[in-house]
């Protein structure tokens, strides 16, 4: 029966804080930006639809190398947190979420977005006329019919980043506790030939994501019913 | 009457296409990293003098150790270590008797900024730099080097808070050439050119402080009868590919 080592379970445990972290972040960035897409007819709403939906398309190491120059002392970003005596964001657990927030940004987005748009206008109308106030309207209406939307976001967005790997190879740096989580560890046992502990992390990641993908199918047939 | 010369003329260009065909081969290269530059010069020589073409996969030793184990259709293994090509011959993957050592790996310690590594390496023990860089030393033969330097020198304990691993070679030279690390162990092959270092700082550690990093090429069994692979092996002892070997920093076994 082959065992998992000390270090190993390290980056489980930090993958699991780091798409936590990630995920309640994304809530938060993921909400009002999602409302601004299903209600703007404005015609730059392409332009934040597109902007928003790049992580999808490209490849993560064309994200972990610009955030690596940008983050770095002579990116913008860098000269910002070093001007606030924030240090520097690679190499650092910071770094990583901020990275996969943004990697996994359109996995939040979308589903709220598209929970927001089946909702319309009608349901907003008829609590306005009830005197409800927008933020009423927002937490009492929208909110409660929008949550099949939100769990598929959160869902998504953890698995997402669970399974993230050449954004926080390239920012990373593999640091035990800190930066190594999972798919850099997995990735460093196969290049280092130690196929044993490659398949107890690996088979360990093929169940765990078909066991949440699981879940979310059947909430998906739930929530039809 | 000009029917049928014409037809010669078209037997006569496939036959020349043929014997190009059957001439010129083409040899799929797998290359360490740290080896890229030097060998984008000797398969270009190569290919003038023998007609063959060189295609290279740029990578770690490791991992092409595992796509060859699951059949991956390289004809030599261009190694950073002499590890792999080892297994790989014992493991009946590599032809009995082809590897050979090709170049010996120089460790150098390297600063994107000028005047910030000196001469002696004493910027390791005033500490005051934010990271240090180094390829992990399970994964890449310069991490290995690396990190024995460091406990040789009694400074492995002390930089663990500023270790940063890069997974290969190249990814720790990204590190440093981005800034983001103040320091990094890489090859010095990394920032040679026509025998000349002309970026940042540096220390070239010395030898006593590591392991020989014995870079070894082998030809893999799956190109056992290729002509052009052995051919392109035996170019690569030939003193044209020497010279350039020696002119990106490395030394010769």
């Amino acid at each position: 029966m082959p065992s998992i080592e000390p270090v190993d379970l390290q980056s489980v445990w930090l993958t699991l804080k780091l798409a936590s972290v990630t995920t309640l972040i994304l809530l938060g960035v993921a909400t009002p930006l999602a409302w601004w897409l299903a209600h703007n007819r404005h015609w730059y709403k392409g332009i934040v639809s597109a902007v928003v939906a790049l992580p999808l398309v490209l490849p993560p190491t064309v994200l972990g190398f610009y955030l690596l120059l940008l983050m770095g002392p002579r990116g913008a970003v860098g000269e910002l947190t070093q001007a606030l005596n924030l240090g520097r964001l690679p190499f650092t657990f910071a770094g990583l979420v901020i990275g996969s927030v943004l990697f996994s940004l359109p996995f939040a987005v979308q589903p709220i977005q598209n929970a927001f748009e089946a909702i319309g206008k009608r349901p907003l109308e008829v609590a306005a006329t009830l005197r409800a106030g927008v933020w009423d309207r927002f937490f009492s209406v929208a909110l409660p019919l929008a949550r099949p939307g939100f769990l598929t976001a959160m869902i998504l967005a953890f698995a997402h980043t669970v399974g993230e790997f050449g954004v926080v190879l390239m920012l990373g740096g593999s640091i035990p506790g800190e930066t190594r989580v999972l798919s850099v560890a997995i990735y460093s046992h196969v290049e280092a030939m130690e196929y044993g502990a490659a398949h107890v992390l690996a088979g360990g990641m093929v169940a765990f994501s078909f066991l949440v993908l699981l879940g979310l199918y059947l909430l998906g047939g739930k929530a039809k019913t | 009457m000009k029917l049928s010369q014409s037809r010669v003329l078209l037997g006569a260009l496939l036959c020349g296409m043929m014997v190009n065909t059957v001439y010129a081969g083409e040899v799929n290269a797998a290359v360490a990293a740290n080896f890229a530059e030097p060998m984008g010069q000797i398969a270009k020589l190569f290919q003038q003098a023998s007609g063959h073409t060189v295609k290279v996969s740029l990578g770690s030793t490791g991992k092409f150790y595992s796509q060859i184990q699951n059949g991956a259709p390289f004809d030599v293994l261009v190694a950073a270590d002499d590890k792999v090509p080892l297994r790989l011959e014992k493991e009946g993957l590599a032809v009995d008797g082809s590897r050979f050592i090709y170049a010996l790996g120089k460790l150098v310690l390297w600063s994107a900024q000028s005047g910030y590594v000196d001469d002696k390496g004493h910027v390791l023990r005033k500490g005051d730099y934010n990271k240090l860089a180094i390829g992990d030393p399970k994964l890449a033969s310069y991490g290995t080097a690396a990190k024995e330097a460091l406990e040789e020198l009694g400074l492995w304990g002390a930089v663990q808070s500023k270790l940063v691993m890069g997974e290969n070679i190249t990814q720790t030279y990204q590190f440093a050439a981005t800034g983001n690390a103040d320091l990094a162990f890489i090859a010095l092959s990394q920032i040679t050119q026509n025998g000349k270092v002309t970026n940042g700082s540096w220390w070239i550690v010395p030898a006593h402080l590591y392991n020989p990093i014995k870079q070894s090429a082998v030809q893999l069994s799956a190109a056992k009868d290729k002509a052009a692979a052995q051919a392109f092996l035996i170019f690569l002892k030939s003193d044209k590919a020497k010279t350039i070997i020696r002119s990106f920093g490395y030394e010769l076994p």
